[in-house]
C-alpha cells in the first residue's frame, strides 16, 4: 500500500489535487440545514393521533359555545326561577321540552342555562388552578433543582405534604374557611403545586449536567439560550400535561367537595352543585334527567382535557419527534 | 437497610408531629360557635366566656398546644359535641373503624388482583381489542371525576342486578356494590402501569435472547417478564392506599356505610369540630403509616433502590 503510493509520487503530483475547492455557500448551508421547528414537529405529531383531533375540536366548540351562550338571543339567566303561567307556581322539573330544552330544576330554574354558567364557573376554577399551579410549581421546581442548599428544606417540606392524603388536606382547608370560590382555588392550590415542583425538579437535575448541556455551557452559550432551547422542551410536555390534568382534577375536587357540604354555596350553579342537585332527586327515573344532563356535559369536558393533555404531552416530547 | 428504616421512620414521627400541631392551630382559627353544640343562642356572653375558658381554649396557645399533645399521647382524642354530645371520640369511633378497615382491605385487595391482571392482559394484546377497552377504561376512569360516575354505579348497576341501594350489615349482596366502587379508581392505576412495565420489559434484550433460545412464550411471560414487572408495582401499594381512602369518604356516605368515611361527612355538616379534628388527623396518620410502610416494603423489596440519596425523588 505505501509502496504503491510513493510510486505515484515519484510520478508526479496530481496538480488537480491540491486546487483550492471552490466553497458552494447554497450547497453547504443545503447540508448542514435542517428544516426542524421543534413546534412544527409538535403539531405533527399531534395531528397523527385522530382521537386527539376529534376531542381537541369537541374542547374548542364546547368552549366557545359555553363562553358565547350568554350572549346568545333567548336564553334565560342561571338563576332566574319561572313561574307556570296557568297554575302561578313555580315551574317545578319540568321536563325537557322547546321551551327548556333540559328542563327545570326543583325550584324552577332553567337547567340549560345553569349548567352552562356552571361549566364556566367549574373552567374559571379549573383555568386558575392550572395557572397557578405551573407559576408555583414552576419556581419552586426550579429553585429546588437549581439551588443545592434549598434541596434539603424543600425536599423535606414536600415529604411533609406529601404525606397526607389530597383529599384531607382540601377538606381541611375549606371546612375552616368560608366556601367561595376562592376558598375553592386555595385549598386546591395548595396542594396542586407539589406534583407540578416534583416534576420540574426531577427533570432539571436529570437534564442541568447532560453532557450536551456541558458542551453548550463549555461553547459559551448564554444561560438564557440554554434554557431556553436545551432545558424548556424537555419541560413544556410535563408541565402542558399537568395543567391540562389540573383542571379535570380541580372539577373532581369541586364536584367532590360540594358533595360533602364543603363547595361553592348553593347560588352559585357549579357543574358540582347541579351534580349534586341532581343527585337529591335522582331515585326519581322521571327527574334522572337533572343528574344525567350536568353528568354528560362535565364528563365531555374532563375527559377531552384529559385526552389532549396526554397527547400533546406527548407530542411535545421531543425524544418523539422524528 | 436497618439505618434506613429508622432514618424514614425518624421523618414520619416528625411528619406526624407536624401535622398535629398544623391541624390543631388550623381547628383554632374556626368560629367558636361550633364548641357549644346546640345551645349556643341561649347563653349570654360570660356564660360562653366561663365555657370556653372551662374547656381551656382561654390559656395561651403555646399551653393549649402543650395540652393538646399530652392528649394525643395518652390515646385522648377529646368529646365530640353535636355528633353525639359529650361522648368521648374515641367511644364514636369504635364501632365506625371495623367497617372502614373491612372495606378498605376488600376494595385495596380486588383491585390488586383486577388491576394487575388488566394489565397483563392488556400487554400481552397490545394494540388488539383488550388493550383499547382496557385503555378507555383507564382514560375515563381518571378523567372523569369519581363522584360522577360513582352515582352513575349506584343509580343504574342497583336496578341491572337488583342490589341493594343501601348497606346493611345482614345483607352480603349490599357489600358487592361499595367495594367494587372503591376499587375503581386504583384497579386502573395499576392496570396502566403493570401495563407500561411489562410492555418495557417486554422489549428488551434479554427477552428477544431468550426467544434465541427457543423458549417458550408462556415460560418467558411467568419467568422473566412477569417478575420483573412485578417488583416495580410494590411503589404504587401506598398510593392505592391513599385512593381508598379519598374513595371511602365519598362511597361510606352514599351507601351510609356506618364507618370513619361517612362519618367525617357527617362531622363536617354538623360542624362537630373535635370530630372533624380527630378524624382528619386518623386519616393523616393513615397515610403517613401507609407511605412508610410502603417505602420500606420498597426498599427490602429492590436492591437496586439507593438508599441514602432518595430525597424529595419519590
Amino acid at each position: 500500500m505505501s509502496n504503491t503510493k510513493i510510486k505515484k509520487l515519484s510520478d508526479g503530483i496530481n496538480k488537480s489535487l491540491f486546487e483550492f475547492a471552490s466553497y458552494n455557500d447554497s450547497a453547504a448551508k443545503r447540508a448542514g440545514y435542517s428544516n426542524y421547528s421543534y413546534w412544527r414537529s409538535t403539531v405533527q405529531v399531534f395531528a397523527k393521533n385522530k382521537m386527539a383531533l376529534f376531542f381537541l375540536i369537541l374542547m374548542m366548540v364546547l368552549l366557545t359555545f359555553t363562553f358565547i351562550q350568554p350572549y346568545l338571543p333567548n336564553q334565560n339567566s342561571p338563576t332566574k326561577i319561572h313561574i307556570d303561567e296557568n297554575t302561578n307556581m313555580q315551574l317545578r322539573n319540568s321536563s325537557p321540552d322547546s321551551k327548556f330544552w333540559f328542563g327545570t330544576n326543583s325550584i324552577g330554574q332553567d337547567l340549560w342555562a345553569r349548567i352552562w354558567s356552571g361549566t364556566r364557573i367549574s373552567l374559571m376554577i379549573g383555568f386558575l388552578v392550572g395557572l397557578w399551579e405551573a407559576f408555583i410549581g414552576i419556581i419552586i421546581g426550579a429553585l429546588w433543582g437549581y439551588v443545592r442548599k434549598l434541596d434539603r428544606i424543600i425536599t423535606e417540606i414536600y415529604n411533609v405534604i406529601d404525606n397526607i392524603p389530597t383529599t384531607i388536606i382540601l377538606v381541611l382547608l375549606t371546612y375552616i374557611m368560608r366556601p367561595s370560590i376562592g376558598t375553592l382555588i386555595f385549598a386546591m392550590c395548595m396542594t396542586g403545586w407539589l406534583g407540578m415542583a416534583r416534576f420540574v425538579r426531577n427533570q432539571i437535575v436529570i437534564i442541568r449536567d447532560r453532557e450536551y448541556n456541558l458542551a453548550s455551557r463549555c461553547l459559551g452559550t448564554p444561560t438564557n439560550r440554554i434554557i431556553t432551547k436545551n432545558l424548556l422542551p424537555y419541560l413544556v410536555s410535563v408541565i402542558m400535561l399537568r395543567m391540562a390534568l389540573a383542571i379535570p382534577a380541580a372539577i373532581g375536587s369541586e364536584v367532590f367537595l360540594t358533595y360533602i357540604g364543603l363547595g361553592l354555596p348553593v347560588s352559585i350553579p357549579s357543574l358540582g352543585n347541579l351534580i349534586n342537585e341532581g343527585r337529591a332527586v335522582m331515585m326519581v327515573p322521571s327527574l334522572r334527567y337533572q343528574l344525567i344532563f350536568p353528568a354528560i356535559v362535565l364528563s365531555l369536558i374532563t375527559i377531552s382535557f384529559y385526552v389532549i393533555g396526554n397527547v400533546f404531552a406527548d407530542a411535545a416530547d421531543p425524544r418523539n419527534h422524528v | 437497610m436497618f439505618k434506613y428504616s429508622f432514618k424514614r421512620l425518624l421523618q414520619s414521627i416528625g411528619t406526624l408531629f407536624i401535622v398535629i400541631t398544623i391541624v390543631f392551630l388550623l381547628m383554632r382559627l374556626m368560629p367558636e360557635e361550633g364548641y357549644f353544640g346546640d345551645g349556643f343562642e341561649k347563653l349570654d356572653e360570660a356564660q360562653r366566656e366561663a365555657i370556653l375558658a372551662n374547656m381551656g381554649l382561654r390559656d395561651p396557645i403555646h399551653i393549649q398546644l402543650k395540652n393538646f399533645y399530652k392528649q394525643i399521647i395518652s390515646g385522648d382524642l377529646g368529646t365530640s359535641i353535636i355528633y353525639r354530645p359529650k361522648v368521648p371520640v374515641a367511644e364514636v369511633l369504635k364501632t365506625k373503624v371495623p367497617y372502614s378497615v373491612k372495606f378498605g382491605l376488600a376494595a385495596m385487595a380486588i383491585s390488586l388482583f383486577c388491576g394487575i391482571s388488566l394489565g397483563i392482559i392488556m400487554a400481552l394484546g397490545k394494540n388488539k381489542f383488550w388493550d383499547k377497552m382496557g385503555t378507555g377504561y383507564i382514560v375515563f376512569i381518571n378523567a372523569v371525576p369519581a363522584a360522577v360516575y360513582y352515582l352513575f354505579l349506584q343509580l343504574y348497576v342497583t336496578d341491572i342486578f337488583k342490589l341493594p341501594i343501601l348497606f346493611n350489615p345482614s345483607k352480603p349482596a349490599s357489600w358487592i356494590l361499595p367495594v367494587v366502587s372503591m376499587s375503581l379508581g386504583s384497579t386502573a392505576s395499576y392496570a396502566m402501569w403493570m401495563r407500561r412495565y411489562m410492555v418495557d420489559e417486554l422489549n428488551k434484550d434479554y427477552v428477544k435472547l431468550a426467544r434465541a433460545k427457543g423458549l417458550k412464550n408462556k415460560s418467558i411471560m411467568v419467568k422473566h417478564v412477569l417478575r420483573n414487572a412485578f417488583v416495580p408495582m410494590v411503589q404504587y401499594l401506598p398510593s392505592s392506599l391513599l385512593y381508598t381512602i379519598a374513595g371511602s369518604i365519598y362511597i361510606e356516605s352514599l351507601y351510609s356505610i356506618p364507618g370513619m368515611g361517612g362519618l367525617l361527612v357527617d362531622a363536617i355538616q354538623r360542624q362537630d369540630n373535635p370530630l372533624v379534628q380527630s378524624l382528619v388527623l386518623i386519616y393523616s396518620s393513615i397515610g403517613i403509616v401507609g407511605l412508610f410502610l410502603g417505602d420500606i416494603l420498597m426498599a427490602s423489596i429492590d436492591p437496586r433502590i439507593k438508599l441514602e440519596k432518595k430525597g424529595g425523588a419519590r
